[in-house]
Order: C-alpha cells, then sequence, then structure tokens
C-alpha cells in the first residue's frame, strides 16, 4: 500500500534556491578573483617604485573601459569579502545559524556591499 | 595541533588582521589627493604606511594561499596534479608576496 502523505526527496524542479547559498558561492568567487588581484596590486607597487614612466603606464593601463570595470569587480569582491567574512568569524563564534537569522544576515551583506562599492566609487 | 587545525586557526587570525588592514588601506585610498606617482611614492614612503602596506600584502598572500588551497582540494583530487596545483600556488603567492614588499621597501628607502 502506498502513502501518498509521506515526504518525498527534495526536488531539484521544486527547489527553492536559498540566498545564504549564493552568498556561499560569491564568499568563494570573490576570494579567488582577489587572489588573481594580488598580481595587480603587485604590479602597482612594482611599478610605482620603477618611477613614473612605469607607474603612468600602469595608470593608462587600468584607466581604460576593461581596467576601470576590473577595479569595480575587485572593489566590490573586496567589500563583498570584508562584510561576509566577519558574517563567518560571528559564525565562528557559534552565533547566526537560525534560518532567519542566516537569511536575514545575508541579504544585509549583500545590500551593505553593493552599497559600499557604490559610495566608494562616489567618493573617489 | 593538527594540520588542519593550523589551517582553520591561520585563516581566522589573517581573516581579522585583514579586517582592520584591508579598511585602512581602503580608506587610505580613498584619502589620496590623487593617483599621480609623486603623491602614491609620498603615500608610501611614509614609514608607517610602508610598514602597514608590507605587512598587509604578507597577510594577503597568506589568507589567499590558504583559501586557494581549499579550492584546489575540493576541486583538483588527482593526487599528482592537486600537489602541483598546490605547489604553483605556493610558489605564485611567495613571488607576489617578495615584489611587493620588495617594491615598499624600495619606494621607502628611496624617497
Amino acid at each position: 500500500m502506498s502513502n501518498t502523505e509521506r515526504p518525498l526527496s527534495p526536488h531539484l524542479s521544486i527547489y527553492r534556491w536559498p540566498v545564504t547559498m549564493t552568498l556561499s558561492i560569491l564568499h568563494r568567487a570573490t576570494g579567488v578573483a582577489m587572489s588573481v588581484g594580488l598580481v595587480v596590486l603587485a604590479t602597482w607597487l612594482v611599478s610605482a617604485a620603477s618611477g613614473v614612466d612605469d607607474y603612468d603606464q600602469f595608470v593608462t593601463l587600468m584607466s581604460t573601459l576593461a581596467g576601470r570595470l576590473l577595479l569595480i569587480g575587485w572593489s566590490f569582491a573586496f567589500f563583498f569579502h570584508l562584510a561576509n567574512g566577519i558574517r563567518h568569524l560571528v559564525w565562528d563564534t557559534g552565533r547566526g545559524f537560525e534560518k532567519r537569522q542566516a537569511n536575514a544576515s545575508a541579504w544585509f551583506v549583500l545590500l551593505l556591499a553593493v552599497g559600499m562599492t557604490v559610495v566608494y566609487w562616489m567618493m573617489l | 595541533m593538527s594540520s588542519a587545525t593550523g589551517h582553520f586557526v591561520a585563516q581566522r587570525v589573517t581573516a581579522i588582521v585583514l579586517v582592520l588592514l584591508g579598511s585602512w588601506f581602503a580608506v587610505s585610498l580613498n584619502g589620496l589627493d590623487s593617483f599621480e606617482h609623486a603623491i602614491v611614492v609620498a603615500f608610501i614612503a611614509e614609514p608607517l604606511n610602508g610598514a602597514l602596506l608590507a605587512l598587509m600584502c604578507a597577510s594577503l598572500a597568506y589568507h589567499s594561499h590558504l583559501g586557494v588551497q581549499v579550492v584546489i582540494d575540493d576541486y583538483v583530487h588527482a593526487a599528482g596534479l592537486n600537489k602541483a596545483s598546490l605547489m604553483f600556488s605556493r610558489i605564485s603567492h611567495l613571488v607576489v608576496v617578495a615584489l611587493s614588499i620588495y617594491a615598499v621597501f624600495e619606494i621607502g628607502t628611496s624617497a
């Protein structure tokens, strides 16, 4: 006899993507993106040490549309990873694990990171 | 302490250091009058700024390597390739941190 009331295993077609999963993936993605960005940070420092000509060449390169988009991307990655990193540090103390808290902090971190990126570039 | 616990602790210690130094760097960059060579070099040549920058670069590279290591262990399962990737990450991060700190030192001593 089959029981139609029994719980079924989650089905991909009815699975609601939780926002916390987006944040988890973004934390890793922004981390890897910034690992690549370290090369640019080092290039900035080395070009500055090499003299004004090399430095100006670096600035010219980063002032192109592609360069600016990359810098904006890295700044968002920084602010997101910073805010979400603090969220992780709070979790390390055993707090904020309730589903509602985790969802709320997820949206908070996401909006904060976008907001900080916008404000940062407006102030620059 | 097992190496896994060591990884966990080091990741968090560098994270806390970077919350502070990263914020300092972001605020300092925004505070510069412009990104002209003379202004940037003058900023880096300040002893405190140079020291904090060098410390930040070292912490960044360490934290970055710890993170990349987790990603490699998650996705690269073939033992040989896993080892090679970890070695590549370690060497790249060492090169980047050596170049960065040398550049900061060079600016500090020649200014």
